[in-house]
């Protein structure tokens, strides 16, 4: 297989991995077994999979409220993942993030946030870092569409443009935040419009597509590790799910729009290609999905054989010694 | 000893960091031009007025290995990069589980006295000291403003550091020799026996003057400049108490859920300093009001030396 090749079916193994992982979230949620509020990525996973696609290991990234499918294309543990989500002691925070605030700093993956636009400023720290190392280290902050109305969109994209950090923004325009249209949030049409106004590239991509993501993220990549500064990119996409796993707020958007976006699968799209183009047959495609399955079994089987905190376990970690 | 400013303290205590360790960054709207010089403009960086940007660029910065010291200026430009203090650098070594370090040092200048008005002029330590995740420092001496600062730096966690704006030009005696200074040991600034008077920062300088005034009348006052107040050396103040029986708070910040609050309860809830007090506690704190702008407004919006030595006459009567 053509290293292009691998990459599509690399890609699907992570894609994949990624819808199986959100459904039994969204499985066990509704069976009540995971506390507080999760935020499905399903609809979205070609975004932070052709992203990440082109990072190394020691490449940051910073995540959002709707991170699981950041942590897993950024290569993080399915079972620790899972253990954190269901508030056990093995989870990658022993219980004190959940969902919303899953980190691995030894794969650089610096952490998701349940503040909207927050991981912004934050990445620029960690370009910045990676421009004081020396190295070619990049850092990716993903965000929705919501962020960009925030202060800390607009600051952060002037920070990183006037001192040229190897930063990619990456921003998932799915539409809404939570039931507010963009089009009803921004007076311009696209958010990387916006890059003008910080001197940096902006680009407007299909974000159901991932070798189109892959593609324009490489060009990002590729200036942040030359030094030549940061990238807006903005990817359009769609998330199948409400805003959060419980019903608490009522999912607003019109059901046949929600349908017309499910039929632009990223996930379908990537199969088609990949079968018609005899990369993968069916049969491959369906044991590569049934590995995926069995994965994330596994780590519901590992949270679940794992133990709670001890509640005196909330004293520790306030500071590090 | 030879003797230097609280600014020129600070200023060798961040030169000296900075020659120790290669991981420190300094990011500020104002460049200190002896740490340009020295340490170049990639470490010493001029940043746009954008707290929230540079202020959340030093998480993501001590998040990759790095020490930022980030000199905010007033704290009242704090209050723009709330978000990134409290929600994101006080919390996120917590919520990771202890799998990240992140050590900043927050650089804040507080107090009122210079006619500022009430958007450059507060002292809002106390409200930080509700935030659990993050260590508070309140220097009041040129001494303790170079000690406390590098341990600051050296620390793995995000520490404030309140630096009193009347102060800045203090001169003091400060060694040549290299030396540190411990979180959580309050200083005691003189020994007494009738009264025990907390006093914070600029405070401390005011209720030394008191002491040497109502020494006069025969008081023996007992001043402890707490110095850090998150570690606070709860210890070192009970033991006080329970030696002089009475308990005297002076404080600048204003009085309403404050730090002299927090002092008088750990000296209340502590059983043995209890029995030992022979009269209520007392705390002399500004006023609840946003500090005013013209003179004879502000100057009675925090406490005098006058007010303070009104209360421990006060006090000792009981
Ligand atoms: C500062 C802040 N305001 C409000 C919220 C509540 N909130 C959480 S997610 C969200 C919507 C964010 O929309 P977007 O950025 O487009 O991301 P999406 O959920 O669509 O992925 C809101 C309003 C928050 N977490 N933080
Ligand atoms: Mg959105």
């Amino acid at each position: 297989m053509s290293t292009r090749k691998e990459l599509l079916v690399e890609m699907y193994v992570r894609m994949i991995t990624i819808r199986r992982f959100e459904e039994r979230v969204a499985e066990d949620f509704q069976r009540k077994l995971i506390p507080g509020v999760v935020h499905s990525y399903i609809g979205q996973e070609a975004v932070a999979v052709g992203v990440c696609a082109n990072l190394r290991r020691e490449d940051r990234i910073v995540s959002n409220h709707r991170g699981h499918g950041h942590c897993i294309a950024k290569g993080a543990d399915l079972d620790r993942m899972m253990a954190e989500i269901h508030g056990r002691k093995t989870g990658y925070c022993k219980g004190k993030g959940g969902s919303m605030h899953i980190a691995d700093f030894s794969i650089g993956m610096l952490g998701a946030n349940g503040i909207v636009a927050a991981g912004l400023p934050i990445a620029a720290g960690a370009a910045m870092a990676a421009q004081l190392e020396g190295g070619d280290r990049v850092a990716v902050v993903f965000f929705g569409d919501g962020a960009c109305a925030e202060g800390e969109f607009h600051e952060s994209l002037n920070l990183a443009s006037i001192w040229r950090l190897p930063l990619v923004f990456v921003c998932e325009n799915n539409h809404y935040g939570v039931n507010m249209p963009v089009r009803e949030a921004m007076a311009v049409q696209h958010v990387a419009e916006r890059a003008v106004a910080y001197g940096m590239p902006g680009r407007v991509v299909d974000g159901n597509d991932v070798e189109g993501v892959y593609d324009t993220s490489a060009q990002a990549v590729a200036r942040a590790r030359a030094g030549e500064g940061p990238s807006l990119l903005e990817f359009k996409t769609y998330r199948w799910r409400g805003h959060f796993e419980a019903n608490t707020i009522l999912d607003l958007r019109p059901r046949d729009e929600i349908e017309a976006w499910k039929e632009k699968c990223p996930i379908a799209a990537l199969e088609r290609k990949l079968v018609r183009e005899e990369i993968l047959s069916p049969k491959q495609l369906a044991a590569i999905d049934a590995q995926a399955l069995a994965r994330v079994e596994d780590s519901v089987r590992y949270a679940l054989a794992s133990p709670l905190p001890e509640p005196e376990d909330a004293l520790e970690d306030v500071f590090c010694v | 000893m030879r003797s230097i400013t609280f600014h020129q303290a600070t200023l060798e205590a961040l030169q000296e960091e900075f020659r120790r360790d290669h991981k420190t960054v300094h990011l500020s709207t104002d460049v200190p031009a002896p740490l340009r010089q020295e340490f170049g403009a990639a470490r010493i960086r001029a940043t746009p007025i954008s707290e929230s940007s540079f202020v959340g660029a030093a998480t993501g910065l001590a998040g990759s290995g790095f020490r930022p010291v980030v000199n905010i200026r007033m704290a009242t430009f704090g209050f723009v990069a709330m978000d990134q203090m409290v929600n994101q650098a006080a919390k996120i070594t917590y919520m990771f589980g202890g799998q990240a370090r992140f050590p900043i040092v927050y650089r804040m200048s507080v107090g009122a006295g210079n006619s500022m008005a009430a958007q450059h002029s507060i002292n809002p330590y106390p409200m930080f000291m509700n935030v659990p995740g993050l260590k508070i420092i309140l220097p009041s001496t040129p001494y303790d403003a170079k000690g406390l600062l590098k341990t600051a730096v050296r620390d793995d966690n995000p520490v404030m550091s309140f630096e009193h704006s009347a102060l800045v030009d203090l001169a003091g005696e400060v060694p040549e020799e290299e030396y540190l200074i411990p979180f959580g040991e309050a200083a005691l600034r003189r020994r007494g026996s009738d009264v025990t008077v907390v006093a914070l920062a600029r405070m401390a300088h005011f209720a030394m003057d008191v002491a040497e005034e109502l020494e006069k009348e025969g008081v023996s006052m007992e001043v402890i400049d707490p110095r850090t107040l998150v570690p606070l050396d709860t210890q070192a103040i009970r033991d006080s108490v329970a030696r002089t029986g009475r308990l005297l708070v002076v404080d600048e910040a204003c009085r309403t859920c404050g730090a002299a609050a927090e002092i008088v309860s750990r000296v209340v809830e502590d059983e043995a300093a209890f029995a030992r007090l022979k009269a209520r506690p007392v705390r002399v704190c500004g006023l609840d009001v946003p500090i005013p702008f013209s003179p004879p407004m502000e100057r009675y919006a925090v406490p005098d030396r006058k007010r303070i030595a009104a209360a421990v006459r006060d006090l000792l009567k009981r």
